[in-house]
């Protein structure tokens, strides 16, 4: 008897309902539609109903800025791990799309219904224009570049003194009632969502995750990249933007606060954490970061400290996420096999 | 004149900023997000050295830069080392070392106007009608001569011998006994006491405030971005560009716009020469 007989090793293998469920045939029967749809329906159903079950408006509105940074965290994540620009700039987006809806609601007068489209175009627009002579750069380039932008917008409009200079722009209409507000960001969320997770699978997804993987080869074949780069940017901003939009009239204040760093760094901590590339996950991880960053509010800025040891711990030991995690408990099994 | 004196000081300032972070990012290519935190933090425990620990002004100085570079190989050990090579979990974890020990060192208590470093030797003197003090002469003098030694330690000691090779090629210096992970740390630690070296010569001109953290890492990256990331004497010649470029805006536009500048100094060196002004150019690897 030697010694090495007795090794083991762990396999992980599909779960036999997994398989069943991959193709067309998993209409046959309801048992493998419901292992489909139960993961999707649980996502819907629970956001839909969060904002039923919390206790007291100030839950409430905790909800709706979840949904902010799960917006923020969702864009990161497209532009991130299916276009390959990282970009650190969720504040930039935020600062755009926030002063746009504030100056169309105050200057030009139009309703917040209104103003918050209008802002998600135009403010979608307006980043895809000033980041378009940075599309060629890549890694850590492009990475710091956009980490610059918030904060140099910011200084220009302190330096400067427009837009209302340090003080912000005030008397921002808020949303018709607390209802609207809940109901629009999370509805917003949701679709954007789903929008983009069936995006990345059509044909346009597969260009922008080969110009992801090997842009030369892209190149080789006749497209022209950054026409691909500029068209991801434009989605990853306009759903910043949006989300920009709407904070702004969930806090009737648009000011130099918009472009902090939080916005930039909350939405990658729950990208980290829900799982890179899933794009559910970052929503999973904004529903787990926010609420405890809410919850140690008291302590100033010792939640900063909180979630960015969360987000080292989690990015340097355990970098694939909860919800990787859960995908795969969820669709393979695994036991102990002797070699 | 003024111009010309002021623009000097700031340049240097600029380069001790950058100098650590530079060597860090020349040996290692890792982008070490956390400098400007370290640079605050050894503030911090100079100034705690000094009146919590009692230790006389010269031993704080040495204890703050002992313990920061044991601090800046810690973080390496223990986190950096576990994502080096991706490069954007290099700059996130980095970044979230930097805001855990800000944002700790703020909750702490450490803010306020009562965090002062004395000067080394008090009193001013005045240079042909500029009144300066001796403090900011003391500054471009050490700045100087940091560099010159810097340059000595890189050609003429093994260590710095081997710090060079890993910089020009790790995988060669791999295969010639030198190792690639000792190294790194040895790079982090001396990056790190750069920082702290920085920190105690700059603090005693102004207050020791937890947002100027912040600011350190936008100028020392604006410094290494125009001078050429990884190009330590790019860094020097580029900490002279912006630091004459920010006085000549405080004294002709405002002084508002002065981290303007270098903020857009990133801006547009990123954009038109990524590799900076002395860099070595890496077509493929920095744009497409």
């Amino acid at each position: 008897m030697n010694t090495a007989a007795t090794q083991r090793r762990k396999e992980r293998i599909d779960r036999g309902i997994k398989v069943r469920s991959d193709g067309l045939y998993a209409l046959m029967s309801w048992r493998e539609l419901a292992y489909l749809i139960a993961p999707r329906a649980l996502l819907i159903v629970g956001l839909l109903a969060l904002p039923l079950v919390m206790p007291g408006a100030y839950w409430q509105r905790v909800i709706s800025i979840v949904c902010i940074y799960a917006l923020l965290a969702l864009s990161f994540d497209f532009l991130a791990h299916y276009v390959g620009l990282v970009s650190l700039g969720g504040a930039f987006f935020v600062g755009v799309g926030g002063y746009l809806s504030a100056i169309f609601n105050t200057h030009w007068g139009w309703p917040v219904l209104a103003a918050i489209p209008a802002a998600t175009i135009a403010g979608g627009f307006v980043c895809t224009v000033l980041l378009l002579p940075c599309l060629p750069l890549r890694g850590v380039y492009f990475a710091i570049v956009t980490l610059m932008y918030p904060l140099f917008l910011a200084r220009v409009i302190e330096a400067l003194n427009i837009l209302g200079g340090t003080d912000g722009i005030m008397g921002i209409d808020s949303f018709p009632s607390a209802w609207v507000e809940e109901y629009g960001v999370l509805v917003l969320l949701l679709v954007s969502l789903f929008a983009i997770r069936r995006l990345v699978n059509t044909d346009l997804g597969l260009v922008l995750r080969a110009v992801k993987d090997n842009d030369q080869a892209v190149k080789a074949s006749a497209m022209n990249i950054t026409h691909y780069k500029a068209l991801a940017v434009f989605i990853a901003s306009a759903i910043g933007c949006l989300a920009g939009a709407c904070i702004v009239h969930i806090y009737m204040w648009a000011g130099i606060s918009v472009f902090a760093l939080d916005f930039s760094v909350l939405p990658i901590a729950a990208t980290v954490i829900g799982g890179a590339g899933t794009l559910v996950g970052p929503v999973i991880g904004c529903l787990i970061l926010v609420p405890v960053s809410e919850l140690l509010r008291d302590f100033g800025t010792l939640r900063i400290v909180f979630y960015s040891l969360i987000l080292l711990g989690f990015i340097t030991f355990r970098s694939e996420g909860v919800m990787v995690y859960g995908q795969r408990k969820y669709q393979q099994f695994e036991r102990w096999t002797t070699i | 004149m003024d111009i010309l004196i002021y623009g000097t000081i700031n340049s240097v300032a600029l380069a001790l900023y950058a100098l650590g972070f530079a060597l860090v990012y020349g040996i290692s290519r890792l982008p070490n997000f956390a400098h400007g935190a370290l640079y605050v933090l050894s503030g911090f425990i100079a100034w705690s050295a000094r009146n919590t620990f009692g230790l006389n002004y010269p031993l704080s100085i040495l204890a703050a830069m002992a313990v920061t570079a044991l601090i800046g190989a810690a973080i390496y050990r223990l986190f950096l080392i576990r994502v080096r090579g991706m490069e954007i979990s290099e700059i996130i974890a980095s970044y979230a070392v930097a805001l855990a020990i800000l944002e700790g060192l703020r909750w702490g208590g450490f803010k306020g106007m009562t965090y002062t470093l004395p000067a080394f030797i008090s009193g001013s003197t005045t240079i042909a009608g500029i009144s300066v003090d001796y403090q900011r002469i003391v500054v471009v003098a050490i700045g100087a001569v940091l560099v010159a030694l810097l340059w000595l330690f890189t050609h003429y000691t093994r260590i710095g011998l081997a710090l060079r090779g890993m910089a020009q090629d790790e995988r060669a210096a791999l295969m010639l006994g030198i190792d690639s992970d000792v190294m790194a740390v040895v790079a982090m630690a001396l990056g790190s006491m750069l920082a702290a070296f920085a920190a105690v010569l700059l603090l005693p001109l102004g207050n020791i405030v937890v947002e100027s953290g912040y600011n350190v890492l936008i100028l020392a990256i604006a410094v290494c971005i125009v001078g050429g990331l990884g190009s330590w004497m790019g860094a020097v010649l580029a900490a002279f560009i912006i630091g004459f470029a920010q006085i000549l805006t405080v004294v002709y536009v405002g002084s508002h716009f002065q981290m303007v500048v270098a903020l857009l100094a990133i801006i547009l060196t990123l954009i038109l020469k990524p590799s900076g002004l002395f860099g070595q150019q890496k077509e493929l690897e920095e744009r497409v």
